[in-house]
Order: structure tokens, then C-alpha cells, then sequence
């Protein structure tokens, strides 16, 4: 299935009932001076033009390691990818060569970061930033890539966009350096974007302009969306469908409406009721017992099985696979008819 | 102990300027960062009081002044109706035992070469009276159950634990002294959810406990009303709103609330497409340079003339049943409305 140059790539929209992109049975590694470090165990999702999946998790759970595997940007070594596959228009990117990559990142893959400040870098101005990308992968003029520059900035509404093309982007606040990033982000056209706690850092009524802002360019072009996120908010007001994460596994993937009705494992269902709410006061917070697994010391059976209430004896000992529970949804617990119910716990 | 409502805190016209200095050898003030501009509030025994707003809007610069860290431009911050301000050598001491702090990050806040018993039992050090040496290590054993961790672990360091269980140890030490006041500025922002929920709960725990008065800084909204009988909206420096936690989340007045509380997520789907979401412009203002007037009035829809020319105050407005500052007050519902 797998071919290795870039020419087995389609140009645009899909190939039969391959989705633009599938992410199969992945597995990183880190060697580090306690053993290796398995940050990435068998994670699989896949996206669709035009389409928003939220990759939801707990710091170190394995969502922005799993994200740099797509983008190719991991170091390797220290890391290692023993195993799986990441597909884009049906090939694995893993098996491109270095060259036919680059073609693919930034260009029809791109990223945008939490922390917009440190991925920029300080003694450029903005502009020159932007218009870089045209220069380098389009060939254009200084001239012209400048005025491409120029116009993005206006599509991300940086307000005096031509007065302000030649700032550095320290001189810009918190939601604008992310506007910044946006614009590069988008400035070849990628098919497929992800966007890596893309408003963690900023204020809620930033964190709502930039997220209007990427959902109407999405509706503009039709990218696909991966939003890598841990705000069960945030998620409920974008996502299409859900991957969450725990201890570098997906646990349960479901379209959005599903799983905030009823999840289907104890670990969303635990966050699910860990949040405070906004809309109403509530009663005492459920507060899921215990830490997150040591990636160095994984517990046996299932990862979660320490700190969970339908824990039965299997569970210490059997790994659950990823039960399907219908076309669209998985669950990677021995109980998920149990919790489905909400039977105990 | 005293009973639960009179009131403990009492601050009034509260103001924090910053000097804005030009030049390095000869510095001169050529203006200031007006960081708290005229706050007022009182906070009642066993009650918590939480602070909202965005980033630069003063409500660090609050807490600092209101723990003496910080020296008031102007106003008055009393606890038990006693000036701090004023307040100088011993008696200064003894207030200070009383109102103490629980910041942000547990990962910096935590000096790294003191062992976990040293940092909860160091204000012990300054306070003899509280815990005679032979009694220390007892003592600080004890706050290390009350808060959840082990007391054997007495002798680790910081970083031999969790964000979570750091979190912890900074709650200890917020509560060696026996303080009637906690001021916990932005506790569980650095936490993952499932964490955070295990630090609110021992919050609210050793809230009943002592009967101890919160005020609550965080910019989560969803967090402050879990945890908040009344709550404060901080916009550049002032006070914009002040109420129960309902009348705040369920009948906001001022403008600027309303919008910060539409830009919440909800967690649910359900009906999201018709939710409704105001969408500031831009950026506020800086807090060296405020608006004439009402300071929110650059970014808000419902702005006219006299909101330039005349300050509105922090009072109860016809038609609302707690204090805002708008001109324009009126009661909205935006986090259960759909448009
Ligand atoms: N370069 C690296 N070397 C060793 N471990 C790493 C490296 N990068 C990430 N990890 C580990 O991989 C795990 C997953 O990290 P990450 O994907 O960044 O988590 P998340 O984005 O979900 O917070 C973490 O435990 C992290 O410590
Ligand atoms: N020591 C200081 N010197 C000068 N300006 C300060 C100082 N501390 C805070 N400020 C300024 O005061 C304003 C309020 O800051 P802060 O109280 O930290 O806000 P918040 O905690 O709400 O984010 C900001 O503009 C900040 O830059
Ligand atoms: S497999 Fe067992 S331990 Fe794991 S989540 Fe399900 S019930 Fe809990
Ligand atoms: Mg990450
Ligand atoms: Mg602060």
C-alpha cells in the first residue's frame, strides 16, 4: 500500500474510502537514561476533510509526541518509532524519504503551537516571518511574498495589518502572536491542520476570538483540524469527534454528542465529572484517585486500572483492546457496557 | 472562634501604582501602572469571596497589598478592624500570622533544596510562639495529614512530588499559622483536571474545617463559581461587578461580564450552535494610560457619550439587585441563553 515518493500522492480530496488522514497502530519511543520511555503505545485516529477531531488528554499522556510523529518533526534519536503507520491520502508518510517529506510539511500539513512566542523567532519581524513561506516554497519575490504576508495577516484580522507587517513579535500581545502563527500556518493552503493547545496560554475572551478565527478558516477551505487540547469546553464547542488519551493510548474515541452523554470509559467518565461548571454550581467535584501512570513503570492489564472504580481482577491483568461498540465509537475498557450504563463507579 | 459572617476583611478605595520610570542613571516618573485603582470590598468570616478577570487586570497586584507584601498607594485594607497599613512591628507580625497565601505555581514557589518539612514548618521560625522548637516536627507532621500527604515523607524534597501533591505542600504552610484568612491567587491553574478537582475539594474541606475566609483569584471561571459564595469581576485595575455567585453568573449586569462569561466553554454539544457568544475586539487598554471615564468603554457595544465623560460607580442599578459599575446596567443571561 505504502509508496515512497511524493508523486503517489494525490493532489487534492480523497482516494476511495481512505481518509485524508489516518494515524494507525503508532508506537514512540524515548531512549532515556532510565530505559526507554514508552510515550506513545498504539494510537490510532483518522480525519476527514473539513472535519474536527479533538485529541483529548491529561499532561503526558502523548498528544503532542503523537503530533510531531505526523508532522516528521520528532528527534530521532532520542526517539524511535517501533511500529504503526501515518497515512495521508492513503501513504505512510513514515516511509517517505527526508526530501519527499519536507514537501509535505508546512505546506500541506501544518501546526500552530501553544506557546506562539517561543516558535517565533524574536529578531525577524512578523512579516518577513510570514512571507518567508512563500519565499521559500512558492519562489517568490521579496516584494511579493511581502504582500502575501501583508494580505494573511488581514485574513487573520491583525488590525493595521500594513502598519504593523514590519513589527518583531514581542511587540504584539499574547492572541496576536497566535494570529501570527495562524497566519503562517495557513499560508500554503495545508489540508490538514494541527493546532497543539493553540489557546492554553491565553485569556478566555482570546481564547474565543481565536477559536472563531480557525473555525471560519476552516469553513473557508475545508481543512481538516486536529485540536489537541486537555479543556472539555473547548472540545464541546469544536470537535466533530473525539480521541482521548491516557497513558499514550486512546481509550475511547466517539463522535462528540455520544460522549458527553454517555461515555464509555471510566477515565471520561471521571473528568467528565471532575469540571466545575460554568452553568451551574453543583455539588462536591468526583476527583479521580491517585496520578497518572510513571511511563517507565506502566502498570499491567489496563494503564488506568490504579485509579479506577469498575476495576475488576482481569483488569490487572488482561490488556482491554480497543472494543468496538458501534461503527463510530471504541472504548478501551473490559466494563464499557458497565460505564456505558453507568451502572457503578 | 468567632462565628461565621461578621466581618474579617474590610478593604476600601484600595490603590496600587506602579511608578513608570524613563532613564537608567537618573530615573524619572513619567507616569504610573495604575495596577489596582480604587478596590473595595469586605469579606465575612468562613465566607469566599472570588476574583475574575484577564490577565493584567490587578488581581495579583490585590493579593500582594492585601498580604502587606505590598505597600497600598492609597486606601485602607483592615483585617478584624485593624488597619494593616498601619500596623508596625509587633502588631504587624501578629496580623500578618493571620492572613496567609497559597500561589499559583507550585513548581516555582517551592524552594528546591528545603525539604518538605522545612518549607511548611519555616513560618514556624518567625512565629516561635505558635510552635516551640521541640514541637515542630509534631506539628508540621500533623498539616501534613490534614492535607492529604504522608507524614513520613517529611524529610523529601519539592521535587520528589506531583504538581498536585506540591499544591499541597504550599496549602500546609498556608495553614501553619492558624490564619483566619487564605488568599489562594490562581491555586489549581497550573494543575490537569482530574488533579485540580482533588485540590478543590481539600480547599473546600479545610474551608469547613477552621472556618477559614477564601479570597479566590482565578482567571476559570467555571472554577470560581464552584468554589465562591460571592464574586468580584476585575476590569484594568476597578471592581465592574460584585454579587452572590448567582446573581454574577446567572444575572450578570455589566457588559463586560456578561462578555467574559459567553466566551466560557460549556462542556456539552448540545444546542452549541445557538449559544451565544459575544466576541470582544481586540485587546483591553494599558493600565498605564486607562480610559477616561468607564475604562471598559473602547471595547464595549453599548458605549455613548457619557460613558467618556463620567465614571460609573460600583452600585446596585435600577432594574438589577447587586452592584455594577455601568452606566447601562441591565440583566443579561448569557452562559443559559441561547440566542
Ligand atoms: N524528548 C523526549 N525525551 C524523553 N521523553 C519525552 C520526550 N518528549 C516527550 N517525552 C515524554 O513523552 C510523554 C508524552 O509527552 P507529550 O506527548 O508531550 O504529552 P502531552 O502533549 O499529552 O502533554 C511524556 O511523559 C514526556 O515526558
Ligand atoms: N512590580 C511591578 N512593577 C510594575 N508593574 C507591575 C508590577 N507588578 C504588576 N505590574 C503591572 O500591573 C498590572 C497588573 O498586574 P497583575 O496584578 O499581575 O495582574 P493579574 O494578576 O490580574 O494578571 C499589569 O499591567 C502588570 O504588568
Ligand atoms: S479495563 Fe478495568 S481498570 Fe481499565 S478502565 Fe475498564 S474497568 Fe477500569
Ligand atoms: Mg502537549
Ligand atoms: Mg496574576
Amino acid at each position: 500500500m505504502s509508496k515512497t515518493s511524493l508523486e503517489a500522492l494525490p493532489a487534492e480530496g480523497g482516494l476511495g474510502n481512505e481518509p485524508l488522514l489516518a494515524v494507525d497502530d503508532l508506537h514512540v519511543e524515548f531512549a532515556t537514561r532510565g530505559g526507554a520511555v514508552k510515550a506513545v503505545n498504539g494510537v490510532s485516529y483518522s480525519l476527514d476533510a473539513g472535519e474536527t477531531l479533538a485529541v483529548l488528554g491529561e499532561s503526558g499522556s502523548g498528544k503532542s509526541v503523537t503530533a510531531q510523529a505526523i508532522m516528521g518533526i520528532l528527534d530521532i534519536p532520542p526517539a524511535r518509532i517501533p511500529k504503526g503507520e501515518v497515512r495521508f491520502h492513503g501513504t505512510d508518510l513514515l516511509k517517505l524519504s527526508e526530501e519527499a517529506r519536507t514537501q509535505v510539511r508546512g505546506q500541506r500539513i501544518a501546526m500552530i503551537f501553544q506557546d506562539a512566542l517561543s516558535a517565533l523567532n524574536p529578531v525577524f519581524t512578523v512579516g518577513w516571518q510570514i512571507s518567508e513561506m512563500f519565499r521559500v516554497h512558492r519562489g517568490m519575490s521579496k516584494r511579493d511574498s511581502m504582500k502575501k504576508a501583508v494580505e494573511l495577516m488581514d485574513r487573520v484580522r491583525i488590525p493595521a495589518a500594513k502598519q504593523r507587517v514590519n513589527d518583531y513579535p514581542h511587540q504584539f500581545s499574547g492572541g496576536m502572536r497566535q494570529r501570527i502563527m495562524i497566519a503562517m500556518s495557513i499560508a500554503l493552503d495545508p489540508e490538514v491542520l494541527i493546532a497543539d493547545e493553540p489557546t492554553t496560554a491565553l485569556d478566555v475572551t482570546v481564547q474565543a476570538q481565536v477559536m472563531e478565527l480557525l473555525a471560519e478558516l476552516q469553513r473557508e477551505s475545508n481543512m481538516g483540524m486536529i485540536l489537541i487540547t486537555h479543556d472539555l469546553g473547548v472540545v464541546a464547542d469544536v470537535a466533530d469527534k473525539i480521541a482521548v488519551m491516557y497513558a499514550g493510548r486512546i481509550v475511547e474515541n466517539a463522535p462528540v454528542h455520544d460522549i458527553y452523554k454517555a461515555p464509555a470509559h471510566p477515565y471520561t467518565k471521571g473528568l467528565l465529572e471532575s469540571i466545575p461548571r460554568v452553568d451551574h454550581k453543583g455539588q462536591e467535584l468526583y476527583a479521580i484517585k491517585g496520578l497518572p501512570p510513571n511511563l517507565l513503570a506502566m502498570p499491567t492489564g489496563c494503564a488506568f486500572h490504579p485509579r479506577c472504580p469498575y476495576r475488576q481482577d482481569n483488569c490487572v491483568t488482561d490488556v482491554p483492546p480497543l472494543y468496538e461498540i458501534s461503527g463510530t465509537r471504541n472504548s478501551a475498557c473490559h466494563y464499557w457496557r458497565e460505564v456505558l450504563d453507568g451502572d457503578q463507579g | 472562634m468567632a462565628t461565621k459572617g461578621d466581618t474579617i476583611l474590610e478593604v476600601r478605595d484600595l490603590v496600587k501604582h506602579y511608578p513608570l520610570n524613563q532613564g537608567i542613571v537618573f530615573k524619572k516618573q513619567i507616569g504610573a501602572i495604575k495596577a489596582v485603582d480604587g478596590v473595595s470590598f469586605d469579606l465575612a468570616r468562613g465566607e469566599t469571596l472570588g476574583i475574575v478577570g484577564e490577565s493584567g487586570c490587578g488581581k495579583s497586584t490585590l493579593a500582594k497589598v492585601l498580604m502587606a507584601l505590598e505597600r497600598p498607594t492609597s486606601g485602607t485594607v483592615k483585617i478584624d478592624g485593624r488597619d494593616i497599613g498601619r500596623a508596625r512591628g509587633g502588631e504587624l507580625k501578629r496580623m500578618r500570622r493571620n492572613i496567609q497565601m497559597v500561589m499559583q505555581d507550585p513548581y516555582t514557589s517551592l524552594n528546591p533544596r528545603m525539604t518538605v518539612g522545612d518549607i511548611v514548618g519555616e513560618p514556624f521560625d518567625i512565629h516561635t510562639e505558635v510552635a516551640p522548637k521541640g514541637d515542630r516536627n509534631r506539628k508540621v507532621q500533623e498539616l501534613l495529614e490534614v492535607v492529604g500527604l504522608n507524614p513520613d515523607h517529611i524529610n523529601r524534597y519539592p521535587h520528589q512530588f506531583s504538581g498536585g501533591q506540591r499544591q499541597r505542600i504550599g496549602i500546609a504552610r498556608g495553614l501553619a499559622l492558624q490564619p483566619e484568612i487564605i488568599v489562594c491567587d490562581e491555586p489549581v491553574s497550573a494543575l490537569d483536571v482530574s488533579i485540580q478537582a482533588q485540590v478543590i475539594n481539600l480547599l473546600e474541606r479545610l474551608q469547613n474545617e477552621f472556618n477559614l475566609a477564601y479570597i479566590f483569584i482565578a482567571h476559570d471561571l467555571s472554577v470560581v463559581r464552584h468554589i465562591s459564595d460571592r464574586v468580584g469581576v476585575m476590569y484594568l485595575g476597578k471592581i465592574v461587578e460584585l454579587g452572590k455567585d448567582t446573581e454574577i453568573y446567572d444575572r450578570p449586569a455589566h457588559p463586560y461580564s456578561q462578555a467574559l462569561l459567553s466566551a466560557v466553554p460549556v462542556p456539552d454539544p448540545e444546542g452549541r450552535e445557538n449559544r451565544e457568544r459575544i466576541i470582544l475586539q481586540g485587546d483591553p487598554p494599558s493600565p498605564a494610560n486607562p480610559p477616561s471615564g468607564c475604562r471598559f468603554r473602547t471595547r464595549c457595544w453599548k458605549a455613548q457619550e457619557i460613558c467618556a465623560t463620567e465614571e460609573p460607580l460600583l452600585e446596585i442599578r435600577p432594574g438589577t439587585d447587586h452592584e455594577s459599575a455601568c452606566h447601562f446596567a441591565e440583566t443579561h443571561d448569557v452562559v443559559h441563553a441561547s440566542s
